[in-house]
């Protein structure tokens, strides 16, 4: 440069857009509430069962033993004498497992094959979307039911049929978002340096697609512990695995003797999602900063 | 109201924006006067605050995170800054038009483009449908859209991008606005475009009287249109005067450097390094005392980070703050 | 073609298809329709035009970033336009781009630096232990500074992230630089520092220039022969300085008259009527320009109207 310029050259940090992303969700409380209590219901299904000690399909006591009356069984028993609250603690592994695995399964294939719509264009966007909308307009439950019968109820089977049934939304996202991104001139420049497709797909497009996808994937988190609540409740999940739709849905029939049964399971149900919508809309909010005062 | 005395008279003008990081201070003591049948050319790089000037004329900041912390806004004699919103309902589109650079998000969309022109005129005006269907007709045609009667009824993705900003203007135009603010009506459109659309604005200004104040970062548009300019740096004006004085007897360093770095003069020769202004605009948070270019100034004084410069007038009202200036007419 | 000639195109020809779908008919929008020119090794070749004259388009072509539709596009000895796979990549170190807008070419989740090294490597450019020194030295050469490279495009302004794209576009020591409006997005001070950049490296290192603006003022600065397209097709060319001084197509002056100068006193031509643009063709200068048998250095004469 001809002139040096006197001005001060502050050394600037690196700031990652994911760093403040996080910086956003971190001033977010409702977020940060709903972070706090899915990492207390998380540790709690990982180590309260084992410090708890009592087998969640043991007979723990008298059948329908009322809550905070017996101190050996706390939250009381159901009609078959099982503790509730071995249950409540043992439960959520695999309501949660399912609902993580079954979102990790619909994400994979929604953003696969919004990817190759997205990117392709032409015939093959044509052809993903119709498959696309013809899982869509499928009734979901009815759909993923008739999966589940058709094999035998395992949790393997559950989280295929709920993923199966629950990646239209993210493929239409994820379809929408690589159309746009593959225009930008950054995804040009790096044909420029010959990047090939696949490259151009995960290196420079998806890192920038995700921020909506990840939001999408808190959300089928969060309804697809819902639906394996609602499959076992139908009795249509692995018998021999405790989870809270199950305790649901084999306490159904006692539900005025015996609320607390059901009530339990209910109200972590209802926590676990809670907490993870709560996330997904902090998610929201740090992923697009144009909502807030920079 | 006299001959002599200003249309649009504004005096100490100062807007704050709050942010996560800090208050800043986007406008600071900004002050001029537009006369009618007028052009006010405002120049300046981006965030240098000619748009929100544009605004805060207007009343169009959104408060907050802005806030106008001080000075007047005198139009025909009275402070708009204590005009109330529905009064400035009435003199927005009414009697001061604005048109902005992106003519695609200022239409709406979903309506005709007859229909947002006749709504405007209704508005204003009070006339029947079919009077203001037949004015917004009127409007088009003025403003070169041909076959400007079924053009009424399409929308506005049905027009090219000089065709919309034509729309921009003839809704602007249709209330015989005393004021027209154009904030950079042409930056992203074609020069021939731009040819035409300046020459549209120019017609207008003759044929009605009304008063331009032409926001733009380019030193040709304001040789081509403005009477009188202005000079803004960082939220200041640095600079005032006619035209011909500003762009022939430039007096401030950033004026001059604005004029010598536009490549394409007769006065540099192809090939020939340009003229630069070294670094960039200065955040608007942390300001200095003295003089806001100082940073960048080649010709910078131990005085001018100390102490802000003061306005010094000059012969045909070229008004500079520099204390280069002070130095030599001392 | 001579031997200084770097770049050469022979009849490049872009169609788009446009509409179709399933229902609608397809129509083809020819947005290069049978341009050639030659660039020579060293100098600044400008195409000027506005929207929709598939200036851009043509850059993209020689970029082999758009599907050429017909035609020949040739880099030295290599036939670029009819190279495929690892042959293109190969050959892509010899021509790169710099993009119209800053803050859509950097990928905003990448490190400046990344973006640098992410070119060195892709296209395999000296020993990879070499690579971190070399960013260094293209950020020194763009007048960034080295302790910038790990910062992310957010963190620039646009002049120092164009630097970052030009940076980008030399780490293989490119022979022709594709420069598609490179300074149409940045203040006008900002741009006065790029060009004097882009001018000061073209000497440095003898880089050649296709230089794409709608800008008279900057091409005429920067270019030392320049071609003026409409609607798809070059209606002149000429060496700078004669293109300035005497255009002589209508549309040129049409052009040139309606460029704001700096005189106040200098009057416009007034141009009321619109330029046809789009769909519509001025076709004799077509079939002329194809008749005439399109070598360049060649001016088109004025249409009689």
């Amino acid at each position: 440069m001809a002139v040096t310029v006197p001005s001060p050259t502050p050394t600037v940090e690196a700031m990652s857009p994911w760093l403040e992303a996080w910086r956003v969700f971190r001033s977010n409380k409702a977020a940060m509430l709903g972070l706090v209590i899915l990492s207390v219901i998380v540790l709690t299904m990982s180590f309260g069962p084992s410090l708890y000690g009592v087998a969640p399909f043991d007979i723990a006591g008298a059948p329908f033993t009322p809550p905070f009356t017996e101190p050996s069984v706390w939250l009381g028993t159901d009609y078959l004498g099982r503790d509730v609250l071995a249950g409540v603690l043992v439960g959520g592994r695999a309501t949660v497992l399912v609902g993580l695995a079954a979102a990790t399964v619909a994400v994979t294939i929604g953003v696969s094959i919004g990817a190759l719509a997205g990117y392709f264009g032409g015939w093959v966007d044509t052809a993903l979307s119709r498959v696309t909308e013809l899982f869509q307009v499928l009734p979901a439950l009815l759909f993923a039911m008739v999966l589940v019968t058709l094999f035998t109820p395992s949790l393997t089977v559950v989280i295929f049929a709920i993923g199966i049934v629950a990646w239209t939304g993210t493929a239409r996202l994820a379809r929408a978002e690589f159309m746009r991104l593959r225009h930008l001139e950054y995804a040009n420049a790096a044909r420029a340096i010959g990047a090939g497709p696949l490259r151009l797909m995960l290196r420079e497009i998806l890192p920038n697609a995700l921020p909506p996808l990840i939001v999408s994937a808190t959300l089928i988190v969060g309804s697809a512990i819902l639906f394996e609540a609602g499959l076992s409740f139908l009795g249509l999940s692995d018998a021999n695995v405790m989870s809270w739709g199950l305790m649901i849905g084999s306490n159904r029939r006692n539900i005025l003797e015996c609320w607390w049964a059901v009530t339990f399971p209910g109200a972590a149900i209802f926590l676990t999602v809670l907490a993870v919508s709560l996330i997904g809309d902090g998610l929201n909010d740090a992923f697009n900063p144009k909502l807030h005062l920079r | 109201m006299t001959e002599y005395s200003p249309l649009l008279s504004v005096k100490g003008l100062g807007v704050e924006f709050r942010t996560r990081r800090g208050v800043a201070r986007v406008l600071d003591d900004v002050g001029f006067e537009l006369h009618r049948g007028q052009t006010l050319g405002v120049v300046g790089e981006s965030g240098c605050g000619k748009s929100v000037t544009a605004l805060a004329v207007m009343q169009l900041i959104s408060q907050p995170p802005g806030r106008i912390t001080g000075g007047e806004v005198r139009f025909d004699g009275r402070d708009l800054l204590q005009f109330s919103e529905s009064e400035m309902r009435r003199v927005r589109g009414n009697r001061i038009s604005m048109i902005f650079q992106e003519p695609m998000t200022s239409l709406n969309p979903a309506y005709t483009v007859g229909d947002q022109i006749a709504e405007a005129v209704r508005l204003h005006e009070g006339l029947s449908k079919a009077a203001s269907l037949a004015r917004a007709v009127e409007m088009l045609d003025a403003v070169g859209i041909p076959a400007a009667a079924q053009r009424l009824h399409e929308y506005p993705h049905q027009f090219s991008g000089g065709m919309r900003q034509r729309v921009m203007i003839a809704m602007a135009l249709a209330c015989k606005p005393d004021v027209l603010i154009a904030d950079e009506p042409t930056t992203a459109l074609d020069v021939t475009v731009q040819a035409q659309i300046f020459d549209l604005i120019a017609d207008m200004r003759e044929r009605t009287g009304t008063a331009v104040m032409l926001i733009t970062h380019d030193m040709g548009a304001i040789a081509e249109m403005a009477d009188r300019v202005v000079v803004m740096y960082a939220g200041r004006i640095v600079e005032a005067g006619a035209v011909r004085d500003i762009l022939s007897a430039p007096q401030h360093p950033y004026t001059r450097g604005l004029i010598a770095c536009a490549p394409g003069r007769r006065t540099v020769a192809p090939g020939q390094p340009l003229e630069e202004i070294p670094g960039t605009v200065p955040s608007l948070l942390e300001r200095d005392a003295g003089c806001l270019f100082a940073n960048r100034c080649a010709k910078v004084m131990p005085r001018c980070r100390a102490e802000l410069p003061p306005v010094t007038t000059q012969a045909g009202g070229h008004q500079v703050a520099c204390w280069l200036n002070q130095e030599t007419s001392a | 073609m001579t031997t200084d000639t770097l770049l050469s195109v022979r009849d490049l020809k872009v169609h788009f298809p446009v509409g179709g779908g399933l229902f609608g008919a397809r129509k083809v929008v020819k947005a290069v329709d049978g341009v050639s020119f030659d660039v020579r090794r060293g100098r600044t070749f400008g195409i000027v035009g506005e929207s929709g004259s598939g200036k851009s388009t043509t850059a993209l072509a020689v970029m082999r970033l758009a599907k050429i539709t017909g035609g020949a596009v040739q880099l030295g000895q290599a036939p670029i336009s009819h190279l495929e796979g690892e042959a293109l990549r190969r050959e892509r170190r010899r021509f790169q781009m710099v993009f119209q807008d800053p803050y859509a070419s950097l990928n905003p989740r990448k490190r400046a630096g990344d973006a640098i090294l992410d070119a060195l490597n892709l296209m395999d450019v000296g020993e990879p232990a070499g690579r971190v020194d070399r960013a260094r030295e293209l950020f020194l050469q763009t007048g960034l500074r080295p302790e910038q490279l790990q910062l992310f495009p957010h963190q620039f302004s646009g002049g120092q992230r164009q630097r970052i794209v030009l940076a980008r576009a030399l780490a293989a020591r490119p022979e022709l630089v594709v420069c598609d409006e490179p300074v149409s997005a940045l203040d006008v001070a900002i741009q006065a520092q790029m060009l004097n950049l882009m001018m000061r490296l073209q000497r440095e290192f003898g880089l050649t220039y296709l230089f794409i603006s709608h800008d008279l003022g900057v091409v005429r600065h920067l270019c030392d022969e320049v071609a003026v397209m409409y609607l798809g097709v070059i209606v002149e060319q000429a060496p700078r300085d004669a293109l300035f001084a005497q255009p002589l197509h209508p549309y040129t002056r049409a052009l040139w008259s309606a460029a704001p100068s700096f005189d106040p006193d200098a009057a416009r031509l007034p141009l009321r009527r619109p330029l046809p643009l789009r769909h519509r063709r001025v076709p004799h200068h077509r079939a002329r320009a194809q008749k005439g048998g399109f070598g360049p250095p060649h001016r088109l004469p004025p249409s009689e109207r």
